[in-house]
C-alpha cells in the first residue's frame, strides 16, 4: 500500500532510446519527458477520490522539499509512533496563515518515515469550492473533511491527517499563538472510533510564526469570499514579495497513538466518550506544544 | 416460471438491446416492447407494441399480456430526439406515473425495474468522495434529466409502499459510455476542442454499456429487490479524459463557459444543463459495492476501459500529436484507495 506505483512504460515509447548521446543529467532530462508525455497523454492513475500519486511523488513533494529542508530546516520527532501500515488518524494544530503545515506534515511522512507513507488530508469545504485549489488538494490525495471520506479512507487502511481547528486556526492573530482554538464536533473521532485506528496527536511549532497575523481585515475578507483576510507585517505592503513565508525554525512532533480498539462497538455513539476522546487528543497536543516552545532556543534557530 | 416481461423505451438504443437479450432467455417466455416510435432495428424475439406510456392504453397492454414483470428504460438523458426539454419531462415524469399507475392496477405484476441515475445525488463541493445508496444529495438537482430522474425515483417509492407485493429494484446508472449509445458526455467527448471550466476537474465515473445491460438482467432476475449503484471501477478525470481523446482541452473562466454552454444549447448539438457543468467541475463517485454484494454484479469494463472501448469505436481523428496510450487497464478498488 506504501509502494509508489509503478507506470509502466513502454520501452519503444522512450523519447530518448538509442540515441546514444550521454550528457550530465541525461537520466534526469530524459524522465522528465517521459513525466510530461505521460501527463499530456493522461496515461496516469487517480484513485476514488482523485488522489494523482505519480503528481504528488514526482512534481509535489519534491518542490516542496526545498521549503521543508532549507527554508523551514524541519525537525521530526517521533516519527516511531506513526505505524508502518493500516489506517491511523494524525490529529494536529493549524497555523500559519496559509495552511503550510499540513504540506509540511505531508512532506515529514513521504520522507522520513521509514515506510514513506502518503498522507491523505481532510479539508475544509470551502478547498473544494475554489478554482485551482480545489483540483489540486483532489490531486494530492485530500478530501472532503466528512466522515463518510474519513471513515472510507481509514477503512483501507489510509494515513489519514486532520486540522480539527480548521480556518479558525489557521486565521488567528499572532498574539493567540500556539493557543489550540476548538476542536470542531469532533467528527474526527467518531470516524476513529468506528474505523478502530490510532488517533496519533500531533504538534506543530514554528508555523505560527511564518506570517504573523497582526489584524484581519474583516471587511475586505467579506468582499472576496474569504474567511478571513490577513495583515502581516510584509503583507499587502510588500506585494508578492509579502508572501514570501519567514524562515522559522519548525519541530514536528507526533505524539504517542491513543488506542481506539479498546473500546466497545458502540463507543462511537457515546457523546460523553467522544467529548473526553476529544479532549484528551487536544490537551495532548497543547502540552507537547509547551514543552517544544519551552525546549527552542530562537523563532529562527 | 416463465416470466412475461414489459420493456419500455425499445425505440432507444438500451431499451432495444435489451428487449433483444431479454428474449433469448431461457426463463422469459415472452417480451413485450413498447414505444412511440417503431424500433430502428429488429427486436428479434421480442414483439413490439406501439403504445405510449404517457396515456392510459399502457394498462391494457400490460392486462392483455399478463405482464409480471416491467422495465422502465424510458428515462431519457437528451432532449435531442425526444423533441425538446418540455416533451422529455413529460416522458419522464408523465410516462412513469401512468406506467406505474397501470401497474398498480395489474395484479399479474411481480417485479419492477427502474433506470435510474447516479445525478440523483446532484453536485456540489460538499459531496462526499463516494455515494452510498443511503446518501441523499447535498444539493438536490434543479433541471434536466438529473431533476426528473429524482422525480421518478419519487414516484416509484411512492408505488413500492403502495404495492409492498411487488420486488422494486432501482439501478442508479454512473454515465454510460460505449462503442454504440449517443449521450450528452459522449458528443461532449467527440468535440475537437473541449470546452472545460477553468480550475476545476471532474472526477468521472463510466458504465459500459454492455455493463448497463447486464445489470438491468442481473437485477431482473436476481432475488434482491433495492436500490443500487452501478458504475464501472475507478475514476477518470475530465482532463484525463480529454487528454486520451486527444483532444484538445479549452478551460474557459466560469462566466465564459455559462455563455458558451448557451451557445452550444442554441444550436442543439449538446443539451447541457447547469447540473453538467456542476458535473464537470466537480464531479462524483459511486460506491457500487452494494450490488456486487447482494446481487454479485461485477462490471467487465472499469471506468477507464469503458472509456478506451469509445475511443476505440469513435475514430474521431486525433487532434493532439500523439497515440491513445495502451498500457493494460488498472485494477482499480471501489471502496477506497487502490493498494
Amino acid at each position: 500500500m506504501n509502494d509508489a506505483q509503478v507506470i509502466p512504460l513502454n520501452p519503444d515509447r522512450d523519447p530518448n532510446e538509442g540515441k546514444g548521446s550521454s550528457f550530465p543529467g541525461e537520466q534526469q532530462v530524459a524522465g522528465a519527458l517521459r513525466f510530461l508525455r505521460r501527463r499530456l497523454e493522461g496515461s496516469y492513475q487517480v484513485d476514488d477520490f482523485g488522489f494523482d500519486r505519480e503528481l504528488t511523488h514526482d512534481l509535489l513533494i519534491p518542490s516542496l522539499r526545498p521549503l521543508y529542508e532549507k527554508w523551514f530546516r524541519v525537525e521530526v520527532h517521533g516519527i516511531e509512533n506513526v505505524p508502518s501500515e493500516g489506517g491511523a488518524l494524525i490529529v494536529a494544530n493549524h497555523s500559519g496563515t496559509v495552511a503550510l503545515d499540513s504540506l509540511m506534515t505531508q512532506v515529514a511522512l513521504a520522507d522520513h518515515h521509514p515506510a514513506h507513507r502518503e498522507l491523505r488530508m481532510l479539508g475544509a469545504d470551502l478547498v473544494f469550492a475554489l478554482p485551482f485549489v480545489g483540483t489540486a488538494a483532489r490531486r494530492a490525495g485530500h478530501t472532503l473533511a466528512c466522515n463518510p471520506d474519513a471513515e472510507r479512507l481509514l477503512a483501507s487502511g489510509e494515513l489519514v491527517g486532520v486540522w480539527p481547528e480548521g480556518f479558525k486556526g489557521v486565521g488567528k492573530p499572532y498574539s493567540e499563538r500556539y493557543r489550540l482554538q476548538r476542536f470542531g464536533r469532533g467528527g474526527f473521532v467518531s470516524a476513529a472510533l468506528r474505523t478502530q485506528v490510532p488517533i496519533i496527536p500531533t504538534s506543530i511549532v514554528g508555523a505560527e510564526e511564518i506570517y504573523p497575523i497582526l489584524a484581519d481585515a474583516k471587511v475586505l475578507a467579506r468582499l472576496l469570499g474569504m474567511p478571513y483576510f490577513p495583515i502581516t507585517p510584509t503583507f499587502p505592503w510588500l506585494g508578492p514579495l509579502g508572501m514570501i513565508p519567514l524562515p522559522s525554525k519548525w519541530h514536528i512532533e507526533f505524539g504517542e497513538p491513543i488506542m481506539t480498539d479498546v473500546f466497545t462497538e458502540g463507543a462511537a455513539d457515546d457523546p460523553m466518550l467522544m467529548f473526553n476522546l476529544t479532549d484528551q487528543v487536544r490537551e495532548t497536543i497543547q502540552h507537547t506544544l509547551y514543552k517544544l516552545l519551552m525546549q527552542r532556543r530562537s523563532v529562527f534557530f | 416460471m416463465a416470466r412475461v416481461v414489459l420493456v419500455t423505451g425499445v425505440s432507444r438504443y438500451l431499451g432495444g438491446k435489451l428487449a433483444r437479450l431479454l428474449a433469448s432467455h431461457p426463463d422469459v417466455e415472452r417480451v413485450v416492447g413498447v414505444d412511440v416510435i417503431p424500433p430502428p432495428e429488429d427486436l428479434g424475439h421480442a414483439e413490439f407494441v406501439r403504445a405510449d406510456i404517457r396515456n392510459p392504453v399502457i394498462a391494457k397492454v400490460i392486462k392483455a399480456a399478463a405482464v409480471d414483470t416491467v422495465v422502465h428504460m424510458n428515462v431519457i438523458a437528451t432532449p435531442v430526439g425526444a423533441g425538446g426539454r418540455s416533451a422529455m419531462k413529460e416522458i419522464n415524469v408523465i410516462g412513469t406515473m401512468q406506467l406505474l399507475a397501470a401497474c398498480q392496477r395489474a395484479p399479474s405484476i411481480r417485479q419492477l425495474v427502474v433506470k435510474s441515475s447516479a445525478m440523483v445525488y446532484g453536485v456540489s463541493p460538499k459531496d462526499p468522495a463516494m455515494f452510498t445508496e443511503d446518501m441523499e444529495a447535498i444539493r438536490l438537482p434543479r433541471s434536466g434529466f438529473a431533476k426528473d430522474s429524482v422525480e421518478v425515483e419519487g414516484y416509484v417509492r411512492g408505488f413500492a409502499r403502495r404495492r409492498p407485493d411487488v420486488d422494486v429494484t432501482m439501478l442508479r446508472f454512473a454515465n454510460i459510455l460505449g462503442p454504440g449509445i449517443d449521450t450528452p458526455l459522449s458528443r461532449y467527448l467527440s468535440l475537437p476542442v473541449v470546452p472545460t471550466v477553468m480550475g476545476f476537474d471532474g472526477r468521472l465515473q463510466l458504465t459500459h454499456e454492455d455493463d448497463a445491460l447486464d445489470a438491468v438482467q442481473v437485477a431482473t432476475f436476481g432475488h434482491a429487490p433495492g436500490t443500487y449503484n452501478v458504475s464501472g471501477d475507478g475514476v477518470l478525470m475530465l482532463s484525463q479524459a480529454i487528454a486520451r481523446a486527444g483532444r484538445v482541452n479549452l478551460p474557459l473562466p466560469t462566466p465564459v463557459a455559462s455563455v458558451t454552454r448557451d451557445v452550444v444549447r442554441r444550436f442543439g448539438f449538446i443539451d447541457f444543463t447547469s447540473e453538467q457543468i456542476a458535473y464537470f467541475k466537480y464531479g462524483r463517485g459511486v460506491d457500487t459495492s452494494l450490488i456486487k454484494e447482494r446481487l454479485g454484479f461485477v462490471p467487465r469494463y472499469s471506468t477507464r476501459a469503458t472509456f478506451d472501448e469509445f475511443l476505440k469505436a469513435h475514430p474521431l481523428g486525433r487532434v493532439m500529436p500523439w497515440d491513445a496510450p495502451d498500457e493494460p487497464a488498472p485494477v482499480s478498488t471501489i471502496g477506497g484507495a487502490s493498494s
